[in-house]
């Protein structure tokens, strides 16, 4: 084209305005100002600002080719400048109206200081829309740049950045390790040094460089030559590190990032278990917390000490009852939906889940499972005389169960039952007629899922000692929801990623903990929309899902950037974010 | 040998759920044989039951209202709508922050309480239109011709987002609607001392259902989403631009959600950012109760739920001796839902679409 699309870049940069004005009269970029990325230089609030200006650039500027430098810089500006009008009308508008905070409570004092660099409302609006029009610019420098080098040096940048987050977690491996005198020299009160960052930047980027040039054609090359027998040790030899890697895990991390593994690790659980439902058999249930819930209460029942307890039998006489009756809970409630598709399924089994909730809570059940004050005193887990208490006891407890449900999905998945339920996703009529048994083929389905969950639960009602019915709410089937289809549908690798990213992060980040369901709720459409399939896709998923959508053809060129499938879960973060920021 | 075993099975299922809906008709008529005849929980009078029966039809009539958006979205586009409550909130919470309470402390809403209602409904009829219509072109639109459980995935994120993109504007605190004197207190009718509150919310009620269900049946605009309800290819043919009538059966249905926000806020006297919740279930209960796609029966479904959630705790839940009947009201509600869709999903009246979409 060329002219330049004022329109178009005008659209853009306003929405992403709108979209960070938003995030800021919502508390996001305030919450998030407290994580300093780089001390004293950068906060994360920052960076989501200022990544709307950026993504404004870059997505005005797409409509000129690499050639038109200035017309594309041009548009990056325009819409950059844009981007930060909506911003500047929030700043406005607190100037104008002192008291708005009555009605938006997180537009405060605080909010204003931030996006005006603490230079006072009219200095610091005017540093705000010039840095953010340079973002814009250096958005739409993506396109003129050749991607040798711009790759590089983004890839840099977002590691430093996710590195830089992290820095807390970083500083908590690595003080006991190292001494804090290093880590003093690597990281500041919160966040990386400056010097660190600049440091970690050119070597990521200049690694990147260099493997992308040299490396990988290397890498190939190397693998090609070898002998099929030194790759199948070498596969055998990645499987034993990275089962040794587990098993010495939380002696590694110390307890609070092994407690926090954990709440991974039981998110996990429950997403295998709901991935065979949704993910294999295609049935949408978002009753799932019932199961989990009952695999609680089970446990609760047999093995507490304090009047409720009925049996005083040990937890490991308890799980496989708690397992039980989640199964057979699974059967029950699954028999009345058989007959049901898709959302209707959907929303009975929602219902479920809510009566499930409400009778625990109710005084109905009250003299047997307590009510609202739950059921206290529930039995640690005990082998001989020594008692799990801690995490990093209940770590090996948790990764067991992860590791049999794992075990159980993947033989599944390909199994004859595992087949019989993909095709009854894909068809019901044609999987009826081809000879599958509906009814013993759902049935099961739902027993297996609700067994996982039952595990789950149980394991959690031990792990914390105490149950209440406020924590079995329709967000942690939402929870679960997600994560599973944030990692894939259908994907075994997938739901761990998804769990640790939606899991674990927030968990981590106390930041992201109060908008948690908001980036959920936002991350389900995008990756609907966008990337289907999830971060790490199971292999029919991808290729189903190569036809449907007009976007899928932005698949084809993230395998080539990634053609290794063992990737950190950094990078897969990263991928997610540069996927998102491309569109149409 | 096989299909003989495979009939068994099948009666089986079959059984189960006759098994299922008889002990439940018999658990309702123990119920309210105990209570009317033998007079087990608490005693109430005559007057107590007639509340009981208004109190569930004003709440009906909001699900009614509500149930609304339900049922037009789903008669085109076969969705179930999860973010409707959300639009149902969102609404509310914007024009009771922004209008109800300025104009309360400027005292307006005394001296004028039916301009002022005029305008919160307007405000609140606005915001959930622009929700409804931004939700529907990020989220709905692009997934037109995606498998049909996407869009209900999407739906939920959406759900989700705009529950805490409130909570992140006007706080996780309560919000209280300011109280209109005029609309408080009782009133006699026919020697019934009736809620003000609640005579408003039916009259209110009454006059917007009737009102859409004449513009569906006989504006321009109603017989094109009655026309991509039926056929969206044929519709594009016709000339309807499908695109449009669908974002209009959005704007409708959001609009009923937000005035239904403002009543409900009138009734209870307060708004969060999690009222859409429940109540949103609840009318997708109601929709589907009275025949999903048809007005007259998200209208029906609404007040028939509305009235067994009010009358059924204190009837047949006391009746079977159970602590803490009222705790139980949503339990009617969800368990309504299940046997509905188990076994007449067509609903009260509704059968065309049912039979379409089975």
């Amino acid at each position: 084209m060329s002219r330049i699309d004022l329109r178009n870049a005008a659209k853009i940069g306003l929405m992403a305005g709108v979209a960070a004005a938003s995030v800021s009269a919502i508390g996001m970029v305030q919450t998030f100002d407290e994580r300093d990325l780089i001390t004293n230089v950068l906060t994360l609030g920052q960076v989501l600002l200022f990544a709307a200006s950026v993504l404004a650039g870059y997505q005005a500027a797409q409509q000129h080719t690499a050639a038109e430098r200035g017309r594309t810089l041009l548009t990056g500006l325009i819409a950059g400048f844009l981007a930060a009008l909506p911003v500047l009308g929030l700043v406005l508008l607190t100037a104008l109206f002192p008291n708005i905070r009555t009605k938006l409570v997180n537009v405060s004092a605080t909010l204003i200081q931030i996006l005006t660099f603490g230079l006072g409302p009219s200095l610091g609006s005017l540093l705000l829309a010039a840095v953010m029009t340079l973002l814009g610019v250096g958005g739409s420098l993506i396109h003129v740049i050749p991607s040798r080098i711009s790759r590089p040096i983004i890839i840099g940048l977002v590691s430093t950045l996710v590195l830089g987050l992290l820095s807390e977690v970083l500083l908590g491996v690595l003080r006991p390790l190292v001494g804090s005198q290093v880590t003093g020299l690597l990281f500041g009160t919160k966040g990386l040094r400056l010097v660190t960052a600049a440091v970690v930047f050119l070597l990521i980027t200049s690694g990147y460089w260099w493997w992308s040039a040299r490396g990988e054609e290397d890498m190939q090359l190397r693998l090609q030559a070898q002998n099929p027998e030194r790759a199948q040790r070498m596969r055998t030899m990645r499987v034993v590190v990275g089962i040794v890697l587990l098993l010495i895990l939380p002696f590694i991390l110390g307890t609070y990032l092994t407690e926090v593994l954990d709440i991974v690790g039981l998110f996990i659980l429950m997403g295998l278990g709901l991935n065979i439902v949704v993910g294999y058999a295609g049935l949408l249930d978002l009753g799932y917390v019932a199961f989990f819930a009952i695999g609680a209460y089970v446990m609760g029942i047999l093995t507490s000490q304090s009047a409720l307890g009925l049996t005083d039998i040990s937890f490991w006489m308890a799980l496989p009852i708690a397992v039980i009756v989640s199964v057979v809970a699974g059967l029950v409630l699954g028999t009345p939906v058989l007959r049901m598709r898709g959302d209707y399924l959907a929303i009975v089994t929602l219902g479920f889940g809510e009566i499930i909730r409400v009778l625990a809570t109710s005084d109905l059940l009250k003299p047997y499972i307590g009510g609202a004050q739950g059921i206290l005193q529930i039995r640690k887990p005990q082998i001989g005389s020594f008692q799990l208490v801690q995490p990093e006891e209940f770590y090996f407890l948790i990764l067991a169960g992860c590791a049999l449900a794992a075990f159980v999905s993947w033989r599944l998945s390909d199994a004859r039952l595992g087949r019989q339920w993909m095709a009854m996703r894909e068809d019901e009529d044609v999987a009826e007629a081809m000879g599958i048994h509906l009814v013993k083929t759902k049935l099961l389905a739902f027993a297996i899922g609700a067994g996982f969950s039952g595990l789950a639960g149980a394991i959690f009602a031990s792990r914390l000692s105490s149950i209440f019915p406020h924590s079995f709410n329709l967000l942690i089937s939402i929870n679960v929801l997600s994560l599973i289809i944030v990692g894939g549908i259908g994907s075994l690798p997938g739901v761990v990623v998804g769990a640790l990213v939606l899991v674990g992060l927030p968990e981590l980040l106390r930041e992201f903990a109060e908008y948690r369901l908001l980036m959920y709720g936002a991350l389900l459409i995008v990756m609907m929309i966008r990337k289907p399939a999830g971060l790490w896709p199971s292999a029919v998923q991808q290729r189903e899902l190569e036809g449907v959508g007009e976007e899928t053809d932005t698949f084809p060129s993230e395998r080539a950037l990634h053609p290794e499938t063992h990737e950190p879960m950094s990078e897969q973060v990263v991928e997610a974010s540069t996927t998102t920021v491309r569109g149409s | 040998m096989a299909q003989a075993l495979r009939r068994i099975e099948i009666d089986f299922v079959d059984l189960f759920l006759w098994l299922f809906r008889t002990a439940i008709i018999i658990l309702v008529i123990w119920g309210t044989v105990a209570k009317v005849f033998f007079g087990v929980g608490t005693e109430y009078s005559t007057a107590a039951w007639i509340d009981f029966t208004i109190a569930g039809i004003a709440q009906g009539s909001l699900y009614a209202l509500i149930a609304l958006g339900y049922t037009l979205v789903y008669g085109v586009l076969f969705m179930i709508n999860f973010a409707h409550g959300e639009f149902f909130m969102s609404g509310t919470m914007t024009a009771t922050v922004f209008v109800a309470i300025p104009l309360a402390s400027a005292g307006y809403l005394d001296s004028n309480p039916f301009m002022s209602m005029l305008a919160i409904m307007l405000t609140a009829m606005l915001v959930s239109v622009g929700i409804a219509l931004l939700t529907e072109r990020v989220a709905y639109r692009p997934l037109r011709r995606a498998p049909r459980l996407v869009p209900l995935i999407t739906a939920i994120g959406a759900s989700f987002f705009w529950q805490y993109f409130f909570r992140g504007l006007y706080g996780s605190a309560v919000v209280p609607f300011p109280n209109i004197p005029i609309f408080s207190g009782t009133i006699e009718i026919f020697g019934l001392e009736i809620l003000r509150t609640r005579l408003v919310v039916m009259a209110a009620s009454i006059i917007m259902l009737v009102g859409l269900y004449f513009f569906v049946m006989r504006s321009k605009t109603g017989k094109a989403i009655r026309a991509v309800a039926e056929d969206k290819d044929v519709a594009a043919l016709m000339g309807v631009n499908v695109d449009r009538t669908i974002a209009i059966t959005f704007a409708v249905g959001a609009a009923m959600a937000g005035a239904a926000g403002i009543l409900y806020g009138l009734m209870f006297g307060q708004t969060h950012f999690f009222m859409g919740f429940v109540p949103g279930i609840k009318a997708f209960t109601a929709a589907v109760l009275g025949g999903i796609g048809s007005i007259p029966g998200a209208a029906l479904g609404g007040l028939f739920l509305g009235v067994i959630e009010a009358v059924g705790p204190p009837l047949f839940l006391e009746g079977l001796g159970i602590p803490g009947a009222h705790q139980l009201k949503d339990v009617i509600a969800f368990t309504m839902l299940v046997l509905v869709l188990i076994f007449r999903p067509q609903g009260i009246i509704g059968e065309r679409l049912a039979e379409k979409k089975a």
